[in-house]
């Protein structure tokens, strides 16, 4: 056996527990299985008692969704919903998180901005729709608009929470070792800010690929919406469950195939701060070989 | 010989209340110069002014050496970056290139004796004497001429404190450091520092200054006891020091 240069080593080891973290974040999935399990237990339930009708079986929309993911044509309208979904939000992400950080660091502009938000939150995103339909008519401008307002709020109040109730003793260590404005803003206030900023960004991405169906059904703009649009239209039931099933499913994915790794990564040092953390015993020294 | 700082007739008031006014005080290269006073007279903001983090009322701030170190009475370290990170920040933050930086961190962590195993650990994992020993770590890594103490061993037990002042004399005396070192605690003043400064009680001007004899470091117990002593007993320079300003006791 060739020794490992230690370079390589370190490589390895950073490698593996970036692995194992990933890991871990997916494994959490298991517990929202069950969670799942106990839904369509429920579902079977409603569906005995209703009948196949009103609500077909769990185990009939699997198959009626399987089938429908067997044709290219349903993956396009799955990935134009996603597309305007993640546009929207991405672009919520960008607007909101550079409005909120400024809005975090002037205390002024948090007051001011607090109504502005409470009346936004207020308008129903129906309205907005209207609104961008008339404005933008049909198609991926006004699914995008509505979904960015939708995603909007929530995540620019995350982020100026984040900086608002930033640790002012760290600040002000790091402007007595010389850093600039920028340099807090890099080193500290990011990192303050991305600690509500993940739970807001989970919620609103869930808002976003629901606005986004909306909008879609709604505006007759394709999508999984304008496909459950169809369902409804042909009195398909099982088909309309089975878009359903499809959206829940992608937004599932998304969050955690993006958010939940992306998480983790930069709450490591949470880790190492509960109590239970890294509890892993010490791996017993290599035994030297003659 | 320049001075490492000086401040000029200092003057400062939180909301209208005055806590300082007309501090003079220099700092030269290589001196450790403590700064005794009694609670709440003002020392940690005039520490505050001296690294700049605060801009004074009134009176001049001159750091001929441009940058300088802190630490502070809590570690305030970066809860979410290892140790070493944490150590390195004023080397990044001086624009220290990256790959330059580990061996440096690995010498001042040697100097304050923190192992190389507990420099990747996240200040969660560390106990709280060395997680301020990191904290002076920090202070030291560039090679600051001036670093602030602002009482930085309040918290710990007796037997760290004399390290850790031991620590500070020591890194002083070979990285030729100045230092100002705020304590109220007249036994470290006179263990650590080649000059005691007393600020008055209200914060206006300083009531003045001594020498205790020997240089720091090479003091012995007995020494820094009778010191203490007598300048408890005799000295009207040490009179108001363990006074309860504005947190008087019925
Ligand atoms: N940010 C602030 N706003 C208003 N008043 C303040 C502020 N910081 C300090 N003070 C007041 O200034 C006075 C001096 O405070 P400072 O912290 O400098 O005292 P200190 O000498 O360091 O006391 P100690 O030895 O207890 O640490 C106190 O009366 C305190 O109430
Ligand atoms: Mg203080």
């Amino acid at each position: 056996m060739t020794a490992t240069p230690p370079a390589l080593n370190a490589l390895l080891r950073a490698a593996g527990l970036r692995l194992s973290r990933i890991g871990r974040s997916l494994w959490g999935g298991w517990a929202g299985l069950a969670g799942l399990a106990l839904i369509a237990a429920l579902w079977q339930a409603g569906h005995e008692h209703y009948g196949a009708f009103i609500l077909p079986a769990p185990l009939e929309t699997a198959r009626t969704a399987l089938r429908l993911l067997g044709t290219p044509a349903s993956w396009q309208i799955i990935a134009e919903t996603l597309l305007r979904a993640g546009a929207g939000f991405c672009g919520a992400v960008c607007l909101g998180v550079s409005a909120g950080i400024a809005a975090g660091y002037s205390p002024a502009t948090l007051r001011l901005a607090r109504p502005v938000l409470t009346v936004i939150t207020g308008v129903p995103p129906i309205a907005w729709l209207v609104l961008a339909m008339l404005w933008l008519g049909p198609g991926d401008g006004t699914v995008l608009l509505t979904v960015l307002i939708a995603a909007l709020p929530v995540i620019f109040v995350a982020a100026a929470e984040g900086i608002g109730t930033r640790d002012r003793g760290l600040d002000a260590m790091a402007t007595a070792f010389g850093a600039t404005a920028l340099h807090r803003l890099w080193l500290l206030g990011l990192r303050h800010c991305l600690i509500p900023l993940f739970p807001a960004l989970t919620l609103a991405l869930g808002g976003a690929v629901k606005v986004a169906v909306m909008a879609e059904l709604l505006s007759n703009a394709g999508g999984i919406g304008g496909a459950l649009a169809l369902s409804r239209a042909a009195l398909d039931v099982p088909a309309a469950l089975a878009w359903v099933v499809i959206a829940v499913a992608s937004l599932i994915t998304l969050e955690y195939a993006v958010l939940r790794p992306l998480q983790a990564e930069t709450e490591v040092w949470r880790d190492a701060a509960r109590p239970w953390g890294v509890r892993r015993a010490a791996l017993p020294p290599a035994p030297s070989r003659p | 010989m320049a001075a490492a700082l000086t401040l000029t007739g200092i003057g400062h008031a939180f909301l209208g209340r005055t806590i300082l006014d007309g501090i003079s005080l220099t700092v030269n290269p290589g001196e450790v110069v403590a700064l005794a006073g009694p609670s709440g007279c003002g020392k940690s903001t005039l520490a505050h002014i001296a690294a700049g983090v605060l801009a004074p009322l009134r009176g001049h701030r001159d750091l001929p050496g441009g940058r300088c170190g802190m630490v502070f009475q809590d570690p305030r370290l970066l809860p979410w970056a290892t140790a070493a990170d944490n150590i390195a920040l004023p080397l990044r933050l001086s624009g220290v290139p990256r790959r330059d930086r580990r061996s440096r961190v690995e010498a001042v962590a040697r100097q304050v004796a923190l192992l190389p195993e507990d420099l990747d650990r996240y200040p969660a994992e560390l106990s709280g004497g060395m997680r301020q020993r990191t904290a002076i770590a920090r202070a030291l890594a560039d090679g600051p001429p001036v670093i602030l103490f602002d009482e930085p061993f309040t918290a710990l037990d007796p037997a760290l404190k004399r390290r850790m002042q031991d620590l500070v004399t020591d890194a002083a005396a070979t990285a030729r450091f100045a230092a100002l070192f705020i304590t109220h605690d007249l036994q470290e003043a006179a263990r650590i520092a080649h000059r005691i400064v007393v600020m008055n009680p209200d914060g206006r001007g300083l009531t003045g200054e001594c020498r205790p004899p020997g240089q720091p470091g090479q003091r012995d117990d007995g020494a820094v006891f009778a010191f203490v002593r007598a300048a408890l007993s005799s000295s009207p320079l040490f009179a108001h020091l363990n006074d309860l300003d504005e947190r008087r006791l019925p």
